[in-house]
Protein backbone atom coordinates (compact mmCIF):
# COMPACT_ATOMS: atom_id res chain seq x y z
CA UNK A 1 0.00 0.00 0.00
CA UNK A 2 1.06 3.88 -0.71
CA UNK A 3 0.12 6.74 0.53
CA UNK A 4 1.10 9.72 -1.04
CA UNK A 5 0.47 13.18 1.47
CA UNK A 6 0.33 16.49 -1.15
CA UNK A 7 1.06 19.98 -0.31
CA UNK A 8 3.39 22.25 -0.89
CA UNK A 9 4.67 22.47 2.73
CA UNK A 10 2.25 24.67 4.32
CA UNK A 11 1.73 23.85 8.45
CA UNK A 12 -1.43 22.05 7.80
CA UNK A 13 0.46 19.92 5.19
CA UNK A 14 3.33 19.05 7.67
CA UNK A 15 0.46 18.08 10.34
CA UNK A 16 -1.13 15.69 7.45
CA UNK A 17 1.83 13.78 7.28
CA UNK A 18 2.60 13.38 10.96
CA UNK A 19 -0.81 12.18 11.14
CA UNK A 20 -0.38 9.64 8.73
CA UNK A 21 2.74 8.51 9.91
CA UNK A 22 1.49 8.37 13.47
CA UNK A 23 -1.30 6.52 13.09
CA UNK A 24 0.71 3.95 10.44
CA UNK A 25 3.41 3.58 13.11
CA UNK A 26 0.55 3.41 15.57
CA UNK A 27 -1.71 0.88 13.75
CA UNK A 28 1.53 -1.32 12.49
CA UNK A 29 1.28 -0.79 8.75
CA UNK A 30 3.53 -1.60 6.17
CA UNK A 31 2.15 1.00 3.90
CA UNK A 32 4.66 3.20 2.81
CA UNK A 33 4.41 6.57 3.00
CA UNK A 34 5.71 9.87 0.52
CA UNK A 35 5.37 13.32 0.26
CA UNK A 36 5.02 15.24 -2.49
CA UNK A 37 5.80 18.67 -3.08
CA UNK A 38 6.18 19.14 -6.69
CA UNK A 39 2.81 21.57 -8.01
CA UNK A 40 2.47 20.02 -11.43
CA UNK A 41 2.14 16.59 -9.62
CA UNK A 42 -0.18 18.00 -7.26
CA UNK A 43 -2.13 19.56 -9.92
CA UNK A 44 -2.19 16.81 -11.85
CA UNK A 45 -3.64 14.72 -9.52
CA UNK A 46 -6.34 17.24 -9.94
CA UNK A 47 -6.26 18.34 -6.58
CA UNK A 48 -7.29 22.07 -5.88
CA UNK A 49 -6.45 22.62 -1.89
CA UNK A 50 -3.39 21.16 -0.07
CA UNK A 51 -3.39 18.76 2.04
CA UNK A 52 -4.80 16.20 0.30
CA UNK A 53 -4.19 12.21 1.03
CA UNK A 54 -3.74 9.94 -2.21
CA UNK A 55 -4.38 6.20 -0.75
CA UNK A 56 -2.62 3.47 -4.41
CA UNK A 57 -3.53 5.84 -6.57
CA UNK A 58 -7.01 6.90 -5.44
CA UNK A 59 -7.47 10.73 -3.77
CA UNK A 60 -8.94 10.19 0.01
CA UNK A 61 -9.48 13.31 1.19
CA UNK A 62 -8.67 17.12 -0.01
CA UNK A 63 -7.91 20.87 1.89
CA UNK A 64 -7.77 19.25 5.18
CA UNK A 65 -5.78 17.13 7.80
CA UNK A 66 -7.70 13.42 8.19
CA UNK A 67 -8.68 12.36 11.75
CA UNK A 68 -7.03 9.02 13.12
CA UNK A 69 -10.70 7.11 12.03
CA UNK A 70 -10.40 7.68 8.95
CA UNK A 71 -7.00 7.36 7.90
CA UNK A 72 -7.65 4.01 9.70
CA UNK A 73 -10.50 3.07 6.93
CA UNK A 74 -8.33 3.62 4.17
CA UNK A 75 -5.89 0.94 5.16
CA UNK A 76 -8.85 -1.25 5.92
CA UNK A 77 -7.57 -1.25 9.65
CA UNK B 1 -11.77 -1.21 12.82
CA UNK B 2 -15.30 -0.86 11.06
CA UNK B 3 -15.30 2.39 10.08
CA UNK B 4 -16.15 1.89 6.74
CA UNK B 5 -19.48 0.51 8.01
CA UNK B 6 -20.06 3.16 10.12
CA UNK B 7 -20.40 5.68 7.60
CA UNK B 8 -22.70 3.42 4.74
CA UNK B 9 -25.07 2.69 8.27
CA UNK B 10 -25.03 6.62 9.48
CA UNK B 11 -25.73 7.70 5.46
CA UNK B 12 -28.78 5.27 5.67
CA UNK B 13 -30.07 6.08 9.18
CA UNK B 14 -29.24 9.55 8.04
CA UNK B 15 -32.42 11.60 8.59
CA UNK B 16 -34.23 11.17 11.90
CA UNK B 17 -30.23 11.03 13.34
CA UNK B 18 -29.20 14.20 11.72
CA UNK B 19 -32.02 16.39 12.48
CA UNK B 20 -31.73 15.13 16.37
CA UNK B 21 -27.86 16.26 16.03
CA UNK B 22 -29.20 19.40 14.34
CA UNK B 23 -31.64 20.69 16.71
CA UNK B 24 -29.16 19.88 20.16
CA UNK B 25 -26.19 21.40 18.40
CA UNK B 26 -28.71 24.75 17.49
CA UNK B 27 -29.97 24.47 21.51
CA UNK B 28 -26.20 24.47 23.07
CA UNK B 29 -25.38 27.36 20.23
CA UNK B 30 -28.55 29.20 21.26
CA UNK B 31 -27.27 28.94 24.90
CA UNK B 32 -23.20 29.38 23.76
CA UNK B 33 -24.23 32.91 21.95
CA UNK B 34 -26.27 34.65 25.10
CA UNK B 35 -23.27 34.07 27.23
CA UNK B 36 -21.25 35.24 24.95
CA UNK B 37 -23.19 38.68 24.73
CA UNK B 38 -23.63 38.66 28.35
CA UNK B 39 -20.26 38.87 28.68
CA UNK B 40 -19.29 40.81 25.62
CA UNK B 41 -21.82 43.55 26.66
CA UNK B 42 -20.02 44.37 29.83
CA UNK B 43 -16.51 44.32 28.47
CA UNK B 44 -16.42 47.99 28.03
CA UNK B 45 -17.35 48.79 32.03
CA UNK B 46 -15.01 46.04 32.85
CA UNK B 47 -12.62 47.60 31.32
CA UNK B 48 -12.96 50.96 32.90
CA UNK B 49 -13.09 49.59 36.02
CA UNK B 50 -10.37 47.05 35.92
CA UNK B 51 -8.05 50.53 34.67
CA UNK B 52 -9.35 53.55 37.29
CA UNK B 53 -10.48 50.72 40.15
CA UNK B 54 -8.22 48.34 40.14
CA UNK B 55 -5.21 49.91 38.87
CA UNK B 56 -6.00 53.35 40.51
CA UNK B 57 -5.34 54.97 36.62
CA UNK B 58 -7.37 57.92 35.81
CA UNK B 59 -8.86 57.56 32.44
CA UNK B 60 -8.37 61.05 31.33
CA UNK B 61 -4.64 60.78 32.01
CA UNK B 62 -2.41 59.24 29.10
CA UNK B 63 -1.29 55.68 30.34
CA UNK B 64 -5.06 55.45 31.91
CA UNK B 65 -6.50 56.16 28.41
CA UNK B 66 -4.30 53.84 26.89
CA UNK B 67 -4.74 50.80 29.45
CA UNK B 68 -8.40 50.98 29.32
CA UNK B 69 -8.72 51.11 25.07
CA UNK B 70 -6.23 47.97 25.17
CA UNK B 71 -8.02 46.11 28.04
CA UNK B 72 -11.25 47.08 26.36
CA UNK B 73 -10.30 46.16 22.78
CA UNK B 74 -8.29 43.37 23.08
CA UNK B 75 -10.76 41.19 25.02
CA UNK B 76 -13.43 42.63 22.76
CA UNK B 77 -11.55 41.50 19.36
CA UNK B 78 -10.57 38.40 20.50
CA UNK B 79 -14.19 37.44 21.44
CA UNK B 80 -15.39 38.87 18.29
CA UNK B 81 -12.78 36.63 16.24
CA UNK B 82 -13.93 33.33 18.07
CA UNK B 83 -17.15 34.03 17.15
CA UNK B 84 -16.78 35.04 13.25
CA UNK B 85 -14.05 32.60 12.51
CA UNK B 86 -16.17 29.53 14.34
CA UNK B 87 -19.29 30.43 12.01
CA UNK B 88 -17.20 30.93 8.94
CA UNK B 89 -15.53 27.41 9.68
CA UNK B 90 -18.86 26.03 9.56
CA UNK B 91 -20.28 27.82 6.31
CA UNK B 92 -16.87 27.15 4.39
CA UNK B 93 -17.47 23.31 5.00
CA UNK B 94 -20.78 23.68 2.38
CA UNK B 95 -18.16 25.26 -0.18
CA UNK B 96 -15.67 23.45 -0.99
CA UNK B 97 -12.69 24.42 -3.91
CA UNK B 98 -14.51 21.62 -5.98
CA UNK B 99 -17.89 22.52 -5.85
CA UNK B 100 -17.25 26.65 -6.44
CA UNK B 101 -15.12 25.42 -9.35
CA UNK B 102 -18.36 23.84 -10.56
CA UNK B 103 -20.48 26.14 -10.35
CA UNK B 104 -18.02 28.82 -12.21
CA UNK B 105 -16.92 26.23 -15.39
CA UNK B 106 -18.30 27.39 -18.29
CA UNK B 107 -19.89 30.63 -16.87
CA UNK B 108 -19.97 34.34 -19.01
CA UNK B 109 -17.59 36.46 -18.01
CA UNK B 110 -19.22 39.35 -16.14
CA UNK B 111 -21.87 37.00 -14.51
CA UNK B 112 -18.59 34.66 -14.05
CA UNK B 113 -17.15 37.74 -12.41
CA UNK B 114 -19.14 38.61 -9.91
CA UNK B 115 -19.97 34.75 -8.54
CA UNK B 116 -16.20 34.20 -8.54
CA UNK B 117 -15.77 37.17 -6.21
CA UNK B 118 -18.65 36.28 -3.87
CA UNK B 119 -17.09 32.33 -3.59
CA UNK B 120 -13.85 34.12 -3.25
CA UNK B 121 -15.04 35.22 -0.01
CA UNK B 122 -16.68 31.95 1.35
CA UNK B 123 -14.84 28.96 -0.19
CA UNK B 124 -11.90 28.00 2.06
CA UNK B 125 -8.37 29.31 0.70
CA UNK B 126 -4.80 29.44 1.76
CA UNK B 127 -2.41 31.46 -0.14
CA UNK B 128 -0.33 28.05 -0.30
CA UNK B 129 -3.06 26.17 -2.55
CA UNK B 130 -2.88 29.03 -4.94
CA UNK B 131 -1.21 27.33 -7.58
CA UNK B 132 -3.38 23.73 -7.87
CA UNK B 133 -6.27 26.02 -7.26
CA UNK B 134 -5.52 28.30 -10.41
CA UNK B 135 -4.80 25.27 -12.35
CA UNK B 136 -7.35 23.38 -11.41
CA UNK B 137 -9.94 26.12 -12.30
CA UNK B 138 -8.45 26.96 -15.62
CA UNK B 139 -8.26 23.46 -16.63
CA UNK B 140 -11.99 23.26 -15.88
CA UNK B 141 -12.40 25.81 -18.58
CA UNK B 142 -12.89 28.78 -15.70
CA UNK B 143 -12.02 31.95 -17.97
CA UNK B 144 -8.77 32.95 -16.71
CA UNK B 145 -10.65 36.77 -15.89
CA UNK B 146 -13.26 34.95 -13.86
CA UNK B 147 -10.37 32.78 -12.22
CA UNK B 148 -8.31 36.42 -10.88
CA UNK B 149 -11.72 37.25 -9.48
CA UNK B 150 -11.57 34.47 -7.57
CA UNK B 151 -8.14 34.86 -6.54
CA UNK B 152 -8.41 38.72 -6.02
CA UNK B 153 -11.50 38.56 -3.57
CA UNK B 154 -10.10 35.49 -1.74
CA UNK B 155 -7.49 36.74 0.11
CA UNK B 156 -8.71 40.31 0.60
CA UNK B 157 -12.12 39.51 2.06
CA UNK B 158 -11.76 37.37 4.67
CA UNK B 159 -12.88 36.57 7.89
CA UNK B 160 -10.20 38.35 10.41
CA UNK B 161 -9.93 41.46 8.66
CA UNK B 162 -13.88 42.11 8.45
CA UNK B 163 -13.98 41.08 11.82
CA UNK B 164 -11.37 43.44 12.65
CA UNK B 165 -12.66 46.06 10.82
CA UNK B 166 -15.81 46.12 12.63
CA UNK B 167 -14.93 45.37 15.62
CA UNK B 168 -12.92 48.75 15.63
CA UNK B 169 -14.54 50.77 13.55
CA UNK B 170 -18.05 49.70 13.26
CA UNK B 171 -20.37 47.99 10.53
CA UNK B 172 -19.89 51.20 7.95
CA UNK B 173 -16.62 50.81 7.61
CA UNK B 174 -16.46 46.83 7.50
CA UNK B 175 -19.37 47.27 4.79
CA UNK B 176 -17.80 49.41 2.81
CA UNK B 177 -14.20 47.86 2.67
CA UNK B 178 -16.50 44.20 1.91
CA UNK B 179 -18.59 46.20 -0.80
CA UNK B 180 -15.42 47.80 -2.10
CA UNK B 181 -13.08 45.05 -2.25
CA UNK B 182 -15.65 42.69 -4.16
CA UNK B 183 -15.66 45.90 -6.73
CA UNK B 184 -12.04 45.85 -7.54
CA UNK B 185 -11.99 42.04 -7.39
CA UNK B 186 -15.03 41.81 -10.16
CA UNK B 187 -13.72 44.71 -12.36
CA UNK B 188 -10.15 43.88 -12.21
CA UNK B 189 -10.96 40.46 -13.39
CA UNK B 190 -12.95 41.80 -16.10
CA UNK B 191 -10.44 43.92 -17.03
CA UNK B 192 -7.54 40.62 -17.24
CA UNK B 193 -9.96 39.05 -19.17
CA UNK B 194 -11.07 41.78 -21.53
CA UNK B 195 -7.35 42.31 -22.32
CA UNK B 196 -7.04 38.40 -23.53
CA UNK B 197 -4.03 37.02 -21.48
CA UNK B 198 -4.53 33.58 -21.90
CA UNK B 199 -1.20 33.23 -23.27
CA UNK B 200 0.84 34.75 -20.81
CA UNK B 201 0.13 32.11 -18.83
CA UNK B 202 2.81 29.21 -18.37
CA UNK B 203 2.44 27.12 -20.89
CA UNK B 204 2.82 23.79 -18.93
CA UNK B 205 -0.31 24.58 -17.34
CA UNK B 206 -2.51 23.75 -20.22
CA UNK B 207 0.08 20.76 -20.71
CA UNK B 208 -0.83 18.69 -17.58
CA UNK B 209 -3.56 16.74 -18.00
CA UNK B 210 -5.32 16.47 -14.63
CA UNK B 211 -7.38 13.77 -13.19
CA UNK B 212 -10.93 14.46 -13.43
CA UNK B 213 -12.09 14.71 -9.40
CA UNK B 214 -15.22 15.28 -9.09
CA UNK B 215 -16.57 13.01 -6.61
CA UNK B 216 -17.11 14.00 -3.85
CA UNK B 217 -15.54 12.06 -0.84
CA UNK B 218 -18.53 11.53 0.79
CA UNK B 219 -21.44 13.59 2.67
CA UNK B 220 -20.60 15.50 5.24
CA UNK B 221 -22.60 15.06 8.93
CA UNK B 222 -23.24 17.55 10.45
CA UNK B 223 -21.08 17.10 13.93
CA UNK B 224 -18.12 17.19 11.15
CA UNK B 225 -18.89 20.62 10.12
CA UNK B 226 -19.18 21.66 14.11
CA UNK B 227 -15.45 20.14 14.38
CA UNK B 228 -14.37 21.74 11.02
CA UNK B 229 -15.44 25.21 13.15
CA UNK B 230 -13.53 24.18 15.97
CA UNK B 231 -10.66 23.38 14.45
CA UNK B 232 -11.31 26.70 12.20
CA UNK B 233 -11.07 28.57 15.55
CA UNK B 234 -7.57 26.69 17.18
CA UNK B 235 -6.25 26.73 13.89
CA UNK B 236 -6.75 31.01 12.51
CA UNK B 237 -7.32 32.26 16.23
CA UNK B 238 -4.08 30.21 17.42
CA UNK B 239 -2.50 32.02 14.99
CA UNK B 240 -3.36 35.29 15.06
CA UNK B 241 -3.87 36.18 18.92
CA UNK B 242 -0.50 37.42 19.29
CA UNK B 243 -0.82 40.05 16.04
CA UNK B 244 -4.27 41.21 17.32
CA UNK B 245 -2.56 41.64 21.56
CA UNK B 246 0.42 43.86 19.71
CA UNK B 247 -1.08 45.36 17.17
CA UNK B 248 -4.00 46.54 19.76
CA UNK B 249 -0.52 47.28 22.10
CA UNK B 250 0.40 49.26 19.33
CA UNK B 251 -2.88 50.95 18.93
CA UNK B 252 -3.44 51.35 22.55
CA UNK B 253 0.09 53.69 22.67
CA UNK B 254 -1.32 55.82 19.94
CA UNK B 255 -4.41 56.31 21.55
CA UNK B 256 -2.74 57.46 24.82
CA UNK B 257 0.13 59.04 23.45
CA UNK B 258 0.14 60.62 20.17
CA UNK B 259 -1.29 64.44 19.69
CA UNK B 260 -4.40 64.43 17.92
CA UNK B 261 -4.39 65.49 14.56
CA UNK B 262 -0.68 64.58 13.58
CA UNK B 263 -1.61 62.07 11.15
CA UNK B 264 -3.57 64.71 9.37
CA UNK B 265 -1.10 66.28 7.52
CA UNK B 266 0.97 63.24 5.54
CA UNK B 267 -1.85 61.05 5.57
CA UNK B 268 -5.02 63.16 5.29
CA UNK B 269 -7.43 63.53 2.42
CA UNK B 270 -5.54 67.20 1.56
CA UNK B 271 -2.39 65.23 0.52
CA UNK B 272 -3.21 63.90 -2.39
CA UNK B 273 0.07 62.19 -2.74
CA UNK B 274 -0.88 60.11 0.24
CA UNK B 275 -2.85 57.42 -1.53
CA UNK B 276 -0.21 56.02 -4.00
CA UNK B 277 2.15 56.26 -1.61
CA UNK B 278 -0.32 54.04 0.90
CA UNK B 279 -0.42 51.56 -1.80
CA UNK B 280 3.23 51.60 -2.93
CA UNK B 281 4.17 51.06 1.14
CA UNK B 282 1.40 48.74 0.90
CA UNK B 283 1.99 46.41 -1.86
CA UNK B 284 5.41 44.64 -0.56
CA UNK B 285 4.51 44.98 3.33
CA UNK B 286 3.03 41.59 4.09
CA UNK B 287 0.81 41.23 7.24
CA UNK B 288 -2.11 39.23 8.22
CA UNK B 289 -4.81 41.86 8.91
CA UNK B 290 -4.56 40.93 12.13
CA UNK B 291 -1.63 43.06 13.28
CA UNK B 292 -2.21 45.79 10.46
CA UNK B 293 -5.84 46.80 11.90
CA UNK B 294 -5.33 47.60 14.84
CA UNK B 295 -2.81 49.86 13.83
CA UNK B 296 -4.48 51.18 11.25
CA UNK B 297 -7.36 51.82 13.61
CA UNK B 298 -5.47 54.54 16.29
CA UNK B 299 -4.20 56.10 12.74
CA UNK B 300 -7.53 56.89 11.44
CA UNK B 301 -8.49 58.13 15.04
CA UNK B 302 -5.48 60.68 14.84
CA UNK B 303 -6.88 62.44 11.47
CA UNK B 304 -5.39 60.14 8.52
CA UNK B 305 -8.18 59.71 5.77
CA UNK B 306 -10.50 56.88 5.71
CA UNK B 307 -9.62 56.35 1.87
CA UNK B 308 -5.62 56.31 2.49
CA UNK B 309 -6.23 54.14 5.09
CA UNK B 310 -8.37 51.83 3.31
CA UNK B 311 -6.25 51.40 0.53
CA UNK B 312 -2.63 51.00 3.03
CA UNK B 313 -5.23 48.28 4.32
CA UNK B 314 -6.31 46.38 1.08
CA UNK B 315 -2.97 46.87 -0.83
CA UNK B 316 -1.24 44.81 2.56
CA UNK B 317 -4.05 42.36 2.76
CA UNK B 318 -5.08 41.70 -0.94
CA UNK B 319 -1.54 41.89 -2.57
CA UNK B 320 1.05 40.05 -0.85
CA UNK B 321 4.04 39.50 -2.30
CA UNK B 322 4.01 36.08 -1.13
CA UNK B 323 1.07 35.06 -3.19
CA UNK B 324 2.74 36.59 -5.79
CA UNK B 325 5.78 34.62 -5.61
CA UNK B 326 3.99 31.44 -5.35
CA UNK B 327 1.82 32.45 -8.41
CA UNK B 328 5.05 32.85 -10.58
CA UNK B 329 4.94 29.35 -11.02
CA UNK B 330 2.05 29.48 -13.30
CA UNK B 331 2.02 33.07 -14.51
CA UNK B 332 4.44 34.78 -16.90
CA UNK B 333 5.99 38.03 -15.15
CA UNK B 334 4.13 40.14 -17.49
CA UNK B 335 0.74 38.31 -16.10
CA UNK B 336 2.18 39.36 -12.42
CA UNK B 337 2.44 42.64 -13.64
CA UNK B 338 -0.39 43.23 -15.16
CA UNK B 339 -2.41 41.64 -12.24
CA UNK B 340 -0.89 43.50 -9.31
CA UNK B 341 -1.09 46.56 -11.93
CA UNK B 342 -4.71 46.35 -12.45
CA UNK B 343 -5.53 45.57 -8.45
CA UNK B 344 -3.41 48.52 -7.47
CA UNK B 345 -5.10 50.78 -9.61
CA UNK B 346 -8.18 49.57 -8.19
CA UNK B 347 -7.38 50.36 -5.21
CA UNK B 348 -5.89 53.76 -5.86
CA UNK B 349 -9.77 54.86 -7.35
CA UNK B 350 -11.25 53.15 -3.98
CA UNK B 351 -9.09 55.35 -1.96
CA UNK B 352 -9.49 58.80 -3.95
CA UNK B 353 -13.66 58.21 -3.74
CA UNK B 354 -13.26 57.61 -0.40
CA UNK B 355 -11.16 60.64 -0.02
CA UNK B 356 -13.73 62.89 -1.53
CA UNK B 357 -16.42 61.59 -0.45
CA UNK B 358 -15.75 61.03 2.86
Amino acid sequence: MNIKILGPGCAKCKKAEEMVRATLAEAGSDATVEKVTDMMEIARAGVMSTPAVVVDGKVKSVGKIPGKAEILAWIGK
Amino acid sequence: MEHTENLENSAQAAQPGRARAFFSAAAKAAALLVLWYAVYARLKPAADFATSGLLGLSLERRLGSAVAFFLFEAPKVLMLLLLVVFGVGIVRTYFTPERTRKMLAGRRETAGNVLAACLGIVTPFCSCSAVPLFMGFVQAGVPLGVTFSFLIAAPMINEVAVVLLFGMFGWKVAALYTTTGLVIAILAGWVIGRLKLEGWVEGWVYEVQAAALDAEPGRTAFSERIEAGKSAVREIVGKVWPYVLAGIAVGAGIHGYVPQGLMASFMGRDAWWSVPLAVILGVPLYSNAAGIIPVVHALLEKGAALGTVLAFMMAVIGLSLPETVILRKVLTMKLIAVFVGVVSVGILIVGYIFNAVF
